[in-house]
């Protein structure tokens, strides 16, 4: 396999409506995606990322800009032709046919003989723990079955490159995290491309070989998590990943002059007499470690302290003191970030 | 192709059926019935001669229209309310959680499997003077049952009819509001029952605001049928008796065997489209008044 | 106890009214079932007649021989058969356009669509009369099905459905490359089936009981002719057979009775479906 971009994005843009109620869904995003990644397109919610799923799978038309495919330009190109496959939210199974049936459906429409699907199909459902529910219908399944049963019916196309639009977003938190190890196991088996669509951090950090996220539109960053988490491109990229979020100072303190700085509450730590001064406001104790909340001049800091540590209380009058090697600068005026 | 218009095709082929039929059945006739119906014809109904829209005037104006109007509506004031009140009666009735209320729910729904057809010849059959168990049987009280018969006496024919017609939908106005009762929430009536209202107050209070709209409903079908009133004439008096012809409604001078206009396409014409306008009017000023109880309800 | 007393006593009331009311709306019925149940002059034999006894079949018999009522039957049973299958599916192909596809002037056309719901038959007939007639399908089965194999209720009603799918389902197989007939033929159809039900009972029932149209369509041709049509002649013959009426009401009104019993629920559904699209 060459190693030619296996998805790319070129300028697009998509406004939906016209006149004046138009809404820029997405503004202008340029993306190389290559072969075997596991891309995440992360971002608040509206903040244009399904949108640019669903251009490149073709059910929406971008209003400029190329989408390329395996380098073919697929505008024109009905989604069926493109070599994709999509997994929803919302799984969208069929609810009268049976798993199995469910699962051969597209190979059915593609006139693969009985035998063949019945075997393709049983093979992608072994994959997927599910050879007990082949007889069942959605109806009967789990969320997390149902789910299996949605990415089954992709895989057995043997797609070129996997769409997924939040696929985890209905299961609860235990399933998810048992998922998302699936998922990352899957993606290594498998010799497809996957574009996986969520506004949940923790997925974009543990799933993806690279992150691109995305505010109002517009691209913001692009780089693997570990990137993106220690040099975040912009403050909003700062402040979206990570948890608690990154502080973000604005100028003056902590010894800068004109830029906004960021640091991160695990990156603070309480020294008498440091430069920054703060009243302790809150104290959250999640076990393993303790969250302090404190007021620095209207400005609210997070630090996240060791249980070991001496805790003050609430009231008390504090200092923080960060490595300067740990801070990030970012403009006041573009959010960017600064050297 | 563009993809924007790759529906086009596919669209094109799946609607023709429909709009063909829609097209050739329903949209022609009502085009032609309103050019036709400037043409006054001679008995014959072969000479024709174009008279412009001022022949609709002419046609609304004539003796055979003005009667057949006023039995028209006369049967509409002698079906409407009544078929509410008995429709609403029965279903509030049986809107009770009694041991076998559904064999009674069952039974007032009944005459929903009646066509117009058979409902009619029921009750041809039940007045019949010679052999008609009603007549028979309360001909002491109402001599008429016997001589002439009900069918016959030119004072009581259309009430026959309405007879008839009342019955023949009483189990489709019980159906539609037994639904629309069921539909109305259980809280709403056990917080009137905390306030203290009883069951007259529950009713007017609660019950009518929230059926008000499919009781407009159920009015605006039961106009429209009573105005279309045909088989049951057909079938029951033929228009009669004669010469009074109290049972001639619009669509009997429209459609009847033996109709005075029955061979004058153009007449026929611009009484078909003037009980159009008719029933179009009557719709409009019910579902007028359903719009403003379906904005007051909520 | 006194409350207990009062509450039983407005029971019993209840109950009593309700039978009464029972036996007012049923009397009509049972009257006319008996007197198909009897010979011809005993039926003429009141109260006595009004007491099941003495039955037999041979007043429906003579019905069914005089009226030719087994071809009735057949003729009503074929066009009714044909017209729901023909309804039924103009109705999900007109309906999964205007659900499912973009084409310039949709919405426009839907209303206009809808609107020819307000024309009533008893306004189209006159004309549609001449057209059966230059077409040569008068005394025909064509003129009484071909007329009918459109409704606009039955698009709108599918359409309402259709809407209510989720979205996704559609996308999701559009991505697979199904096809628009193979979605509404293996997805949006099989989902719809109680709605389809729905329509496709209401359409034979008035295909069944319809009476203007056959009326001025079907002149005087048995080989045509559907029951509802053929009763009338029964009722013009001989007054001394007018008992004949009877045995022709209970074999026209038998087959829906039956269908009604077992559709209820569909019924009441369509019904209320309709009640709705005001």
């Amino acid at each position: 396999m060459d190693c030619v971009a296996q998805v790319r994005l070129e300028h697009i843009s998509k406004t939906f409506g016209d006149g004046a109620d138009a809404v820029l869904a997405v503004d202008d995003v340029t993306l190389d995606i290559e072969h075997h990644e596991f891309m995440i397109l992360l971002g608040p919610s509206g903040c244009g990322k399904s949108t640019l799923l669903r251009m490149v799978a073709g059910l929406e038309d971008p209003s400029a800009g190329d989408v390329f495919i395996a380098d073919r330009r697929v505008n024109d190109i009905e989604p069926k032709q493109r070599d994709v496959a999509m997994v929803f939210q919302s799984y969208a199974l069929y609810p009268h046919k049976t798993v199995a049936a469910n699962i051969e459906f597209p190979l059915k429409v593609r006139g693969v003989g009985k035998a063949q699907r019945a075997t393709e199909a049983r093979a992608a459902a072994e994959v997927l723990g599910l050879e007990q529910q082949l007889k069942r219908k959605p109806g009967q399944l789990s969320g997390g079955q149902r789910q299996r049963v949605a990415l089954a019916r992709a895989i057995v196309r043997n797609p070129a490159v996997f769409l997924m639009d939040e696929p985890l977003s209905n299961l609860d938190a235990k399933l998810r995290g048992d998922t998302r190890a699936e998922l990352v196991d899957l993606h290594r088996r498998l010799d497809s491309t996957f574009i996986y669509v969520t506004h949940d951090q923790i997925e974009a950090m543990t799933m993806g070989t690279r992150v691109a996220v995305l505010n109002n539109g517009r691209l913001q960053q692009v780089g693997t998590p570990q990137d993106v988490y220690d040099r975040p491109a912009t403050a909003f990229v700062a402040q979206f990943i990570g948890t608690p979020p990154m502080n973000l100072l604005p100028p003056g303190m902590l010894g800068t002059d004109d830029v906004q700085v960021g640091i991160r509450p695990e990156h603070l730590r309480l020294v008498p007499g440091g430069q920054l001064h703060a009243t302790v406001k809150q104290v959250e104790h999640l076990g393993h470690e303790i969250l302090l909340v404190a007021d620095a001049n209207g400005a609210k800091v997070v630090a996240r302290l060791d249980p070991s540590e001496f805790v003050p209380e609430v009231g008390d009058p504090v200092a923080f003191d960060a490595d300067p090697g740990r801070l990030h600068r970012f403009s006041t005026t573009t959010g960017e970030r600064v050297s | 192709m563009n993809r924007r218009l790759r529906d086009v095709p596919w669209a094109i082929a799946m609607l023709l059926p429909s709009l063909a039929l829609v097209a050739v059945w329903t949209v022609y006739p009502l085009m032609r019935a309103i050019q036709k119906g400037h043409f006054r014809c001679d008995v014959t109904g072969k000479k024709c001669t174009d008279q412009g829209w001022s022949r609709y005037v002419d046609v609304f104006q004539s003796d055979e229209f003005q009667h057949a109007l006023g039995v028209s509506i006369k049967l509409m004031l002698l079906t409407v309310p009544t078929g509410l009140v008995l429709g609403v009666g029965l279903a509030v009735l049986a809107d009770k959680h009694l041991r076998g209320i559904g064999i009674f729910r069952t039974i007032f729904s009944s005459t929903i499997a009646t066509s117009v057809a058979v409902a009619s010849l029921v009750w041809f059959v039940l007045l019949q003077p010679q052999i008609g168990v009603l007549a028979d049987m309360f001909s002491d009280w109402f001599p008429v049952l016997k001589n002439p018969g009900l069918l016959n006496d030119a004072g009581t024919a259309l009430l026959a009819v309405a007879l008839s017609s009342i019955w023949a939908n009483l189990g489709f106005t019980f159906i539609i509001v037994t639904a629309a009762l069921q539909s109305v929430p259980r809280d709403l009536y056990e917080s009137a029952f905390v306030d203290g209202a009883g069951s007259m107050r529950r009713f007017t209070n609660v019950t009518i605001p929230m059926i008000a709209p499919t009781l407009l409903f159920v009015g605006v079908v039961l106009t429209t049928r009573a105005l279309q009133t045909y088989g049951e004439i057909a079938l029951l008096t033929g228009g009669g008796p004669n010469p009074q012809k109290p049972t001639t409604t619009i669509p009997y001078l429209i459609y009847g065997r033996n109709s005075i206009i029955s061979t004058d396409i153009g007449t026929k014409s611009a009484a078909a489209v003037l009980l159009f306008l008719l029933s179009l009017v009557l719709a409009l000023v019910q579902f007028r008044g359903l719009e403003k109880r379906v904005h007051y309800g909520s | 106890m006194a409350a207990d007393t009062a509450r039983g006593a407005r029971k019993a009331g209840r109950y009593a009214l309700l039978i009464a009311l029972a036996v007012v709306v049923l009397f009509p019925i049972y009257a006319v079932v008996l007197q198909a149940l009897k010979t011809g002059p005993d039926s003429l034999d009141h109260p006595r007649s009004l007491l099941p006894v003495d039955l037999t079949l041979s007043t429906i018999r003579a019905a069914w021989d005089q009226g030719d009522l087994g071809r009735l039957l057949l003729n009503s049973m074929f066009v009714s058969i044909v017209v729901t299958i023909g309804v039924v599916i103009t109705s999900l192909l007109a309906a999964y356009a205007f659900a499912f596809l973009q084409f310039p002037f949709k919405g426009p056309l839907f209303v206009a669509f809808l609107a020819t719901m307000l024309v009533p038959t008893e306004v189209t007939v006159v004309i549609n009369e001449r057209t059966a007639d230059s077409l040569g399908w008068i005394n025909s089965y064509q003129g009484l099905i071909v007329p009918s194999l459109a409704s606009t209720f039955g698009v709108f009603l599918v359409r309402q459905v259709f809407l209510q799918l989720p979205g996704e389902l559609r996308e999701a197989a559009a991505l697979d490359g199904v096809g628009h007939l193979r979605f509404l033929w293996e997805v949006a159809a099989p989902l719809s089936r109680p709605t389809l039900g729905a329509l496709g009972l209401f359409t034979f029932l008035g295909t069944w009981n319809a009476y203007l149209w056959p009326s001025q369509v079907i002149r005087g041709d048995r080989a045509h002719e559907t029951i509802q049509i053929g009763l009338e002649r029964l009722k013009n013959s001989d007054i001394s057979k007018i008992n004949l009426v009877t045995g022709g009401l209970v074999v026209a009104a038998l087959p829906i009775f039956i269908m009604l019993v077992l559709f209820q629920r569909q019924l009441v559904r369509g019904l209320t479906a309709g009640a709705v699209k005001g």
